[in-house]
């Protein structure tokens, strides 16, 4: 019978694949402990696969059921300890687990599909664990099974967790049950509630036969047995069965009290009702008992079980060997005895094979009330949208509150403010604690991690150990869901590419398993993520030649970069270090997508290694996205919001220093910040805003902002405050104005824009090139990436020559007059700074013809720093500051140039100052061994 | 033609026009708007319409038409569409009219231009004309990216 009902088939593989990944994580906590099997954890996994086997053949889906079946039977020889979980054993486990899997995430052809591999294998390993004693149980999976003889023994133990999970489930289909035959009393040919009623009353059999409360299982199992046959047609429901129905399902909730209270089922006696409903479904279907196929009833049960599986009356218990097992019973509370809870001492054999004392009436025995909250009030599940409206409405409130505040601060009246000051606490707290409902822990995401490592050394050849901390740090749903792909790729690589085969690690003198280390902490309102690995830390060098050799970068550029920006490289699209392309990863694609996509989050990515040692990544990310801190400014009346993540510091320029400190390369304004020159970019010409004719300002305020690695300083008119505010998304109208990345509300109910320091830079020409990172397919474009980064301060010295110099390079640009040039040492030098600045000639150190003349008897002069020496560039002109892909040819050999390229359709040098500086200091050194 | 026999008329320029009464959200007075810096020209700033940020559009600007006086405050015709809201800026707000498909006309070929892409045609009425616009022509203006 295959049950068409989408919603129910839905909800199945829903919960099957949420049990499997919990089978994952614990067969991999098996694993560990070959030596020891940790029975509860077996029991664990076997339930869920139980579970799944047993919705699957109640849905229809044979091949699924045939696969959870045979992962049953290999968990029931490890549960009897006829079986270690060895590596071979968890893998085939695992394995079969992932078919099931996928067999579950492609339902609607599962059963066409062919999982004889899996199952083949482990019947494999049975017959292995088999060979010479009991034969093999070939006849198809029967849900009697579920009393598994094993945990029959009562004290074995039962995690608090599971318990209280049982308990919440119990209740929870306690309640469907109850509401279901109602229905089922009004419209009792309803095949589908009968389904329902049935996979319900099924499930209680099963989870309390397996944690052994046989109290409740052979309630509900004679329950069950009535409503097979009903199921089957073989009878009708009638209101005398319905209200027997309903007597179990209130003894059965007493039961459920009763162990939720004491933790044992108590001293209700059912045996009485059990019969009786026995006796109900016998006299309606003639005495035919309950032996149809359809109905799964424990009469037609195959015994071929190691143990006998206790009958549904419960009358006689079968002793379980213990022996393995009581070693638990005293570290475990008792909270699944059917004997009364004082006796609490007793051993399991004695328990086992005491009877249930015979109480009279069930009804009249215990009436224990819940005391305070159950344990299946204290959660509900809510529809994320619906979290989601919520936030949107607390932000609007959040609003609605600055607004008041605003007011009310205004106004001076007492009260109010009183109030006011209420309103805004209680909002915090409000937005506070729906934020708080977003919030998922980030052991989320790793949970699939231990497994994925445990794979990928398996392939790889390697041992690794993950260790986690910090798993219950929380984040907005939405940033969970975005940091899951890059968090999977910073592992992969981690394992492929960090870590070091066992016998390289052992040569280096490290252990060899190697550590994968995962962190989260909170910090300043933001989430850092660290993936560390004691590895062989990234080769700087070979990066540098992969680079080279990929065309991403010129060997020039190449050896100008430091440690960290050389790291930074693995960040480019199309790099990989990776000598062969294993099927794991050494694709190139990877750290560009994790640098992408932490950035489209308004995340930062950094990356510290070590040869030998290790390498770190450090992910920082907001908490959440909805909200976030920004900075207020104006200009020109218009106020905008900046996103504090973007933000680096603020200058702000009084008198005569807002004039001063200012200067201009071909109308291009720069700031001396700290010795470098920082671009300005006026908000108010960017958007074209600014008012022809002002006189310059007594004040500047420099916003310095990060775009992309580069800094730039955002001159605005005035610095109001940091805010908390709400993003807001952009009408599809102005979508297409690359400043704005959003609006919001402001405190007084305007709206504000939100800049987009990114396309600020753009529109500025800060950033040179739109950044197309995302895509991973054009290498081309990434290529022009890599070598667009070099910004180059073009001059123009001797005759019509042009130089260019990286601006890396620049200092200053200074402009001094001829008279104050003295002589030490035949040498020219300026006073500069409290200093004496040796001034280089450029025409006459490239040997260039010198036409050079002041004009108004000034000259333009370069400050190049190099150690803690400075020089001074003497130049005729300062041309220009471009950005430009360099592509150097190699003329001559002088010294001092580097080589020639084209730059805005000139030719133009690019000279190499510290050979010029070399050059001259060698000279001197020559004059003053002259003069010895 | 048009579906709905009820529209909600407006005045433009001395023009009568309407616009399906089911897409109006609602009409409100003028209301302070934040400017857009680099906005395409028709879009003349934001509006907070209780916690929904709008944006408006000015149907003078948008049908090329002059602009208004100074002291001449617009009035705003909020639409409703698949992405939010967008208030259009008319001089002032007429009835709710109710149309006969008869009377109904296409615009004349001499309406050229992208004001003519606008009209999707002209209700005969007693007194004047009334034209129909397309709003969801009249809201797709986008930003020049440079």
């Amino acid at each position: 019978m295959f049950v068409n009902d989408p919603e129910l088939l839905n909800d199945f593989v829903v919960e099957s694949i949420e049990h499997l990944a919990n089978v994952e994580s614990q067969l991999l906590t098996l694993e560990c402990f070959t030596e020891e099997v940790n029975i509860p954890l077996v029991n664990k996994v076997f339930r869920s696969v139980h579970s799944i086997k047993g919705a699957a053949g109640f849905l229809g889906l044979g091949v699924v059921e045939k696969l959870a079946h045979r992962g049953e039977e290999v968990l029931d020889l490890l549960r009897n300890n006829e079986m270690k979980p060895t590596c071979d054993v968890i893998n085939t486990l695992l394995k079969a687990m992932d078919r099931l899997k996928n067999l579950l995430e492609t339902i609607d052809t599962s059963n066409e599909q062919d999982v004889s591999e899996h199952v083949d294998a482990l019947v494999e390993l049975m017959s292995v664990a088999n060979s010479g004693s009991s034969t093999e149980n070939e006849e198809p999976p029967d849900v009697c099974q579920i009393a598994p003889p094993q945990v029959g023994s009562p004290a074995s133990s039962i995690h608090p967790e599971t318990l209280r999970e049982f308990l919440i489930e119990g209740y929870d289909n306690l309640e469907q049950l109850e509401r279901d035959l109602v229905a089922l009393e009004r419209d009792p040919t309803n095949q589908e509630l009968l389904n329902g009623i049935f996979r319900n009353i099924h499930t209680i059999k099963g989870t309390a036969g397996f944690l052994a409360f046989h109290s409740i299982e052979s309630l509900t199992h004679a329950g069950e047995d009535l409503l097979g046959s009903v199921r089957n047609g073989q009878i009708e429901l009638d209101n005398e069965m319905a209200a027997q129905l309903f007597v179990m399902i209130d003894i059965a909730r007493r039961y459920l009290t009763a162990i939720e209270t004491t933790g044992a089922e108590g001293t209700e006696d059912c045996t009485a009702f059990v019969q009786q409903l026995k006796d109900l479904a016998s006299t309606r279907t003639g005495g035919a008992s309950t032996s149809f196929p359809g109905a799964r009833s424990s009469t037609t049960c195959s015994t071929s079980l190691p143990q006998p599986r206790p009958t549904s009356a419960g009358a006689t218990k079968p002793v379980p060997p213990v022996s393995e097992l009581t070693g638990n019973v005293v570290a475990v509370p008792v909270p699944n005895t059917d004997s009364p809870l004082t006796d609490k001492t007793i051993t399991p054999e004695a328990n086992a094979s005491k009877l249930v004392p015979s109480a009279a009436e069930p009804k009249s025995s215990l009436n224990l009330e819940p005391t305070g909250h159950s344990a299946a009030e204290s959660t509900i599940r809510v529809d994320v949208a619906l979290l989601d409206k919520l936030m949107t409405r607390v932000g609007e409130l959040v609003l609605a509150r600055n607004q008041i505040v605003q007011f009310t601060n205004a106004s001076g009246d007492n009260d109010l403010l009183n109030a006011s000051q209420r309103l805004n606490l209680i909002t915090t707290e409000l937005q506070e604690g729906v934020m708080k409902t977003r919030m998922q822990p980030i052991g989320n995401v790793w949970a699939k991690f231990p497994r994925m490592v445990r794979d990928l050394a398996a392939i790889c050849g390697k041992e690794v150990r993950i260790e986690m901390e910090g798993k219950e740090t929380e984040l907005d749903k939405t940033i969970i869901e975005a940091i899951k792909d890059p968090l999977t790729h910073l592992v992969r690589n981690t394992v492929d590419h960090g870590i070091e085969k066992p016998a390289k690690r052992v040569e280096a003198g490290k252990p060899m398993e190697g550590c994968l280390y995962l962190r989260a902490y909170h910090e300043g309102g933001q989430v850092n993520i660290e993936i560390s690995d004691d590895g062989a830390g990234l080769n700087l060098n070979r990066i540098k030649d992969k680079a080279i050799e990929r065309q991403l970068i010129t060997a020039e550029n190449a050896a100008r970069l430091g440690e960290r920006e050389t790291a930074q490289l693995i960040f480019l699209p199309g790099f990989s270090t990776a000598e062969t392309v294993s099927n794991v990863s050494g694709r190139g694609v990877g750290m560009d997508v994790v640098k992408t996509n932490i950035e489209k989050i308004g995340g930062t990515v950094d990356l510290q290694t070590e040869l030998g040692r290790g390498t770190t990544v450090k992910i920082k990310i907001p908490l959440t996205l909805a909200i976030i801190p920004a900075l207020i400014v104006t200009c020109q009346n218009n106020r905008f919001a900046i996103p504090q993540i973007s933000l680096l510091e603020l200058v702000r320029l009084e008198g005569e220093q807002a004039t001063a400190c200012i200067e201009w390369i071909q109308g291009k304004p720069v700031y001396r910040l700290r010795g470098r020159l920082l671009p300005l970019v006026y908000l108010d010409q960017v958007l074209k805003t600014a008012k022809p004719n002002t006189t310059p300002s007594e004040i500047v305020n420099i916003v310095v902002l990060r775009a992309d690695e580069r800094q730039f300083g955002l001159v605005v008119d005035r610095i109001n405050d940091t805010e908390e505010i709400v993003v807001k998304p952009l009408s599809k109208q102005l979508k297409g104005v690359p400043v704005y990345s959003g609006a919001t509300i402001m405190g007084d109910g305007k709206v504000a824009l939100i800049l987009d320091v990114l396309g600020l830079a753009h529109c500025s020409k800060v950033l040179s090139k739109k950044r197309e990172r995302a895509s991973l397919d054009n290498v081309a474009r990434s290529k022009e990436l890599g070598q667009n980064s070099q910004t180059l301060l073009i001059l123009a010295t001797g005759s019509n020559r042009r130089i260019a110099l990286p601006i890396s390079q620049v200092a200053r640009l200074e402009k001094i007059d001829v008279e104050s040039i003295e002589y030490t040492d035949d040498r020219e030098v300026v006073q500069y700074r409290g200093e004496i600045l040796p001034l280089i000639r450029l025409a006459n150190a490239l040997g260039i013809e010198d036409d050079f003349e002041p004009v108004d008897g000034l000259m333009n002069i370069v400050v190049y720093c190099e150690k803690d020496q400075s020089f001074g560039l003497v130049v005729n002109r300062i041309v220009d500051i471009v950005e430009t892909a360099l592509e150097l040819t190699r003329h001559g050999h002088r010294p001092g140039l580097l080589g020639s390229s084209v730059i805005q359709e000139h030719v133009t040098d690019i000279v190499d100052l510290p050979a010029i500086v070399r050059q001259l200091e060698f000279s001197s050194e020559l004059v003053a061994q002259n003069s010895i | 033609m048009l579906l709905a026999t009820q529209v909600c008329t407006f005045y433009v320029d001395k023009q009568m026009f309407g616009v399906d009464v089911k897409s109006v959200q609602e009409v409100i007075r003028y209301q302070d708007m934040t400017d857009v810096p680099l906005a395409p020209e028709s879009v003349v700033g934001l509006i907070n319409l209780r916690g929904q940020i709008v944006t408006a559009i000015d149907l003078r600007r948008r049908l090329g038409l002059p602009a208004r006086a100074p002291d001449q405050l617009p009035m705003n015709i909020v639409i409703r569409n698949d992405d939010g809201a967008v208030s259009l800026l008319v001089d002032h707000i007429g009835d709710v009219q109710e149309i006969d498909e008869e009377n109904f006309e296409s615009p004349p070929e001499t309406l050229q231009g992208e004001a003519g892409e606008l009209i999707q045609g002209a209700y005969k009425m007693k007194e004047r004309l009334l034209l129909i616009l397309d709003t969801e022509r009249a809201m797709n203006v986008s930003a020049i990216v440079d």
